[in-house]
């Protein structure tokens, strides 16, 4: 099926694409801020104007919003991350005009009651109290962190908890009014409708609404790796855990297909789902060198599409009974062998077959397609996802060589272990 | 587009001479397939010393059959990018996976040559061994999920539910691949055995190929375990705390046993439990833990009604030094809802979400396949799905006050927290 693009005289970009396979219908709104727009005393800070946006808009008092989507059957999130914040509502087709509505109205309305910044404050901070119990998020963090000393993609998403304590509602509000408006945005419906008549509801809603002015861009890349960064952090528990994070290309960088296909024969196809785990990853090489050595309990390898060059992740679980060491002795063999020989046209067949099956599974989701049209328009273009797979099959054994070449090296890399002080 | 829900007219329902049920639904909005479905061999069957057995047993029967090994197994599902897994719960073994519709053969053959050939490997059974040892090791580390394993060892002592799944370190260490044979050998059997496909291929196709791949097996050493333990009850209040040492949060479970999917009062039980901690963003729990008094990400309440009476529990992740205000927050919810009548419109609020949500659960071939394994396992009939909003509407004011106050005790409740030992104790 077509996607519509229009662009609104306010600036807005719309995305339209009819899926008539159920009566139901997504609607999300893309705005071009993350975390990458941050400077330390702020970090966190798109990430609380998102969950702010809950608190309150003109036609939408507090928590208004939670209980329309479900009184009418629908879902809604809304997701931070390092370039983008995004809200959405899955609802039966004939109640997706809420979303609209609901949407149109916090883009410019959005209330920032004091009080309510107050409180949810304390939510944020248990938020990331819950992920600090995770050992492989305090890993993580360390390892991004050392990873990029310049650009802003160095510190997590949810923010450093000194800010987390400081930022106020009139920096809140700033940020809102600096980032939040018709040109920086980028709506998309995918679902069961008819096409003209979305349009032309979504120019009723969105197209009164005032254009801001350009808000500023981030300029500050990463200077090159010149050798490889390791790291220790100790913690509780008794499992020790490995990250070893390559610097990678950004999403429009011809060489992003040909690293897709190489995290896919090093830790196994990417899903495309935003809910469901990953599909597994026994024939992966790292499963095989790793977790059927019985060196570790798990691999796995995170690549994600970035408006910036960000990072290729391996992360593994060393098994009970085994070290860091081993684990990492293991990993360096099977990315030393990735250099030295050039992969199989069969490896190549197959992670673009896989990459197939991932997508036909992911089309059932209107929710899903929505994610991914969105997602690509903010790191690439409307069409980069829809074309993702020509895109996979032009990859040759050549192009693999040469991005492993380039991205894969261990100067280029970040090591960080987990070292469990329950042992 | 088709707005018609899944009916006696669209669902295909078949049952082999071996007794396995057949259920179909063709979707041919995608070019995918999904299976899904159960047999009788979960936990309820091992004993105390032997916990983790059934799930162990269910984890290796993918790892070698007598036609393919644990690689070839891979090779042939990951090089067309198929699914497939195998896991024990508490009264069943579930399987599911998905592949594009051309490959629905390879599902069902290396299902059913896992099902009725598994060989367990003496070398795979130490592979996963080790796996299933370091998450029993994660686990320790992990706040909520010890908060949980408190919990229902609270509510459930000396009782299957009481128990964990996957098993405790000096169980698992001690099972042999003796003791795993034996177990297959006693309970796998196709006997009751229910097997949903739902996606682009037609239902006498799928039957076809469904008899082909598993209408022969026949297992007459082992017999299908559908026993329903005893109920629980819950005389006094239970409390039990795990330190989880170095940790930011702790979490929280409280709860009551409560009931079966199949008692009478399951769907105002739901119902409740909507009002209570999941409507909108987690329900009154949400609106009384986390927008008045902002102590928490997430506070809400859940309800498990399986083919046994499961708990009804509510749950938070709060800072340590929270711990008593959440847990106060949640009772006084309890109370109010027994206390005073839900106000009409609320009640209404939930019930338009549970019957509105409808069509977005029923979106994905994986979703049409959960509610017809609902429907086979709980016996609600082929119409279930066209008699479900009637039966949510049909609950009154009265109902949710009488449910709740039967179930929910403000003064008599199991409560487990797991998290960092408080500087003042």
């Amino acid at each position: 099926m077509q996607i519509e693009k229009h662009t609104l005289d306010n600036g807005l970009t719309v995305l339209l694409k009819e899926s008539r396979h159920a009566p139901v219908t997504t609607f999300w709104v893309w705005y071009r801020v993350g975390s990458r727009n941050e400077v330390p005393g702020i970090t966190g800070i798109a990430h609380y104007v998102e969950h702010m946006l809950f608190k309150g808009s003109r036609a939408f008092p507090k928590e208004q919003v939670h209980k329309e989507i479900a009184r009418n059957g629908g879902v809604r999130n809304a997701y931070t991350w390092l370039d983008f914040t995004t809200f959405f509502e899955t609802l039966p087709s004939d109640r997706i005009d809420l979303g609209l509505r609901i949407e149109a109205d916090r883009m410019v309305n959005a209330l920032f009651d004091p009080e309510e910044a107050a409180l949810e404050r304390t939510v944020i901070i248990s938020e990331r109290q819950g992920a600090e119990n995770q050992p492989t998020f305090l890993l993580s963090e360390e390892v991004v962190g050392t990873a990029f000393r310049v650009h802003p993609y160095h510190h997590e998403t949810i923010g450093d908890m000194c800010d987390l304590e400081t930022i106020s509602r009139e920096e809140l509000w700033h940020h809102y009014q600096t980032y939040y408006g018709p040109s920086n945005a980028i709506a998309v419906a995918v679902g069961d409708f008819d096409a003209p008549s979305m349009r032309a509801r979504m120019e009723e809603l969105f197209g009164p609404l005032a254009a801001r002015s350009n808000p500023p861009s981030v300029n500050r890349p990463e200077p090159p790796q010149r050798g490889e960064r390791r790291l220790n952090l100790e913690g509780p528990g008794r499992t020790a855990y490995l990250q070893a994070a390559y610097r990678a290309p950004a999403a429009k960088d011809p060489d992003f297909f040909p690293m897709v296909i190489l995290s896919s024969i090093l830790t196994g196809a990417s899903g495309m789902s935003i809910v469901a785990a990953g599909p597994p990853n026994r024939t992966s090489r790292l499963y095989r060198a790793l977790v059927e050595t019985e060196l570790a309990a798990a691999v796995s390898g995170s690549l994600s599409p970035m408006l910036d060059p960000f990072l290729y992740t391996i992360a593994a679980t060393v098994r009970a009974g085994r070290t860091l060491d081993e684990v990492e002795e293991a990993l360096n063999r099977e990315m030393a062998k990735i250099l030295t020989e050039p992969i199989s046209e069969q490896e190549l067949e197959m992670a673009i077959k896989q990459s197939k099956a991932q997508f036909a599974y992911s089309s059932e989701s209107v929710t899903n397609q929505g994610f991914w049209l969105g997602y690509a328009s903010i790191v690439a273009e409307p069409d980069w996802f829809e074309g993702f797979l020509g895109s996979l099959e032009a990859v040759t054994v050549e192009d693999v060589t040469r991005a492993a070449g380039t991205y894969l090296r261990k100067r280029n890399r970040t090591v960080g272990r987990y070292i469990p002080q329950g042992l | 587009m088709s707005t018609s829900l899944p009916s006696p007219e669209t669902i295909f329902r078949a049952e082999l001479p071996n007794g396995i049920t057949v259920l179909a639904y063709e979707n041919l909005n995608s070019p995918s397939v999904v299976i899904s479905g159960h047999l009788w061999a979960g936990a309820i069957s091992e004993t105390a010393e032997q916990a983790g057995l059934s799930s162990l047993t269910a984890g290796m029967l993918m790892r070698g059959t007598e036609r393919r090994t644990f690689g070839q197994i891979n090779d042939a599902l990951e090089s067309v990018g198929a699914q497939l897994g195998i896991r024990s719960h508490a009264h069943t073994v579930g399987f599911g996976g998905k592949a594009l519709a051309e490959e629905l053969d390879l599902l069902l053959d290396i299902l059913a040559d896992s099902l009725q050939h598994p060989t367990f490997p003496a070398a795979e059974l130490e592979k996963l061994r080790g796996q299933v040892l370091t998450a029993i090791q994660r686990r320790a580390d992990d706040t909520s999920s010890m908060a949980w394993l408190a919990f229902d060892a609270l509510l459930y002592p000396d009782h299957p539910y009481g128990r964990s799944v996957m098993g405790y370190e000096e169980t698992v260490s001690g099972l042999g691949g003796a003791h795993l044979l034996s177990y297959y050998r006693d309970h796998y059997s196709p006997q009751g055995m229910v097997l949903a496909v739902v996606g682009a291929v037609s239902p006498d196709a799928v039957l076809d190929k469904v008899r082909r791949a598993l209408g022969d097996w026949q297992a007459p050493g082992a017999s299908s375990n559908r026993s329903i333990p005893p109920n629980v009850r819950l005389d006094e209040t239970r409390r039990d705390t795990v330190i989880v040492e170095g940790k930011s949060q702790s979490d929280i479970v409280l709860g009551w046993p409560a009931l079966a999917r199949c008692d009478a009062d399951y769907m105002t039980a739901r119902l409740a439990n909507t009002v209570l901690g999941v409507f909108g963003m987690m329900g009154r729990l949400g609106d009384n833990i986390r927008e008045r008094q902002g102590l928490a990400y997430y506070a809400y309440s859940r309800l498990e009604a399986g083919l046994g009476a499961g708990p009804w529990t509510a749950v938070a992740g709060v800072n340590p030094a929270n711990v008593e205000r959440a847990v106060e927050g949640i009772l006084d919810e309890v109370r109010r809802l027994r206390d005073e009548p839900v106000p009409q419109e609320e009640l209404a609020d939930s019930q338009s979400y549970l019957t509105g949500s409808m069509p977005l659960r029923l979106e994905t071939n994986e979703g049409v396949a959960t509610s017809l394994l609902e429907i086979e396992r709980h016996d609600l009939g082929l119409d279930y799905l066209m008699r479900y909003a009637g039966l949510v509407n049909a609950i009154s004011v009265d109902d949710i006050q009488e449910t709740a106050r039967k179930y929910l005790d403000p003064e008599v409740y199991a409560l487990a927290v797991a998290g960092p030992e408080l500087a003042n104790g």
